[in-house]
């Protein structure tokens, strides 16, 4: 996994808060910097997809290991 | 790119129905929307301060039971006394341990993201509901002023 700035661990989350509380940490971030978001919910994995769509932030990596959810986004 | 907007209207005051609104709210919010939400009738009970919101399995044949339940205790027996209190702490249970949120909790966020609360002033009047048991931040308005928002907008729900 590529390097990160900030790091949001959103395991046993259900719909919609992980996309919520990855809203908010992006907010604190400055652009280009890079989020790495964990999570359990099987949902966010299309959630996340369209999240960076929808914003405009870009979705650099989502994979799945160990069970859980990874997801790394970069803000516009 | 000009910013979308939502428009809701809130017309159920059960616990489960509480949430769709609050949660369709903070996602568009996060997505970047402007967004409105219309209480109207029972909806208004979601801007209690204090949240008094229940789930009943009465005319609903589509809830899921605990253990069998309607098994056990078919429609008549859902009528019990306290049948309606069980539920409810059921359906909290189960909501806190799959990670879901608590209304309380959605409807905070909606508010951090400044999604627009506005009850409908015929039903504060015609249900003689308090405002001041109402938490702070709501506007009150008629059918008029919502569609001067929900005209312009590009999704609009009816909830």
């Amino acid at each position: 996994m590529a390097a990160f700035d900030q790091e949001l661990d959103a395991s046993g989350l259900n719909c919609p808060l992980p996309i919520l509380r990855a809203k908010k940490t992006l907010n604190s971030m400055a652009s280009g910097q890079v989020l790495h978001i964990i999570a359990t919910d099987p949902g966010s994995v299309k959630d996340f997809d369209a999240f960076a769509k929808q914003t405009g932030n870009e979705l650099m990596e989502s994979k799945e290991e160990g069970g859980k959810f990874h997801f790394l986004i970069k803000k516009s | 790119m000009e910013q979308k907007k939502l428009a809701i209207i809130a017309t159920k005051g059960s616990l489960d129905w509480a949430y769709p609104p609050f949660i369709l709210a903070s996602t568009a919010a996060a997505l970047g929307y402007e967004v409105q939400i219309f209480f109207t009738f029972y909806g208004l009970q979601l801007l209690k301060k204090d949240l008094a919101l229940e789930v009943t399995p009465l005319g609903n044949p589509g809830m899921p039971m605990p253990m069998g339940m309607d098994k056990w205790f078919p429609v008549l027996g859902l009528t019990l006394p306290g049948m309606q209190g069980m539920m409810t702490s059921m359906m909290k249970a189960k909501m806190k341990k799959k990670g879901v949120a608590s209304i309380e909790d959605l409807r905070e966020l909606c508010q951090e993201a400044e999604v627009k609360f506005i009850a409908c002033q015929m039903t504060v009047d015609l249900f003689e509901l308090n405002p001041a048991e109402f938490i702070d931040g709501v506007e009150y308005a008629g059918a008029a002023a919502f569609f001067e928002f929900a005209g312009e907008s590009d999704i609009c729900l009816y909830i």
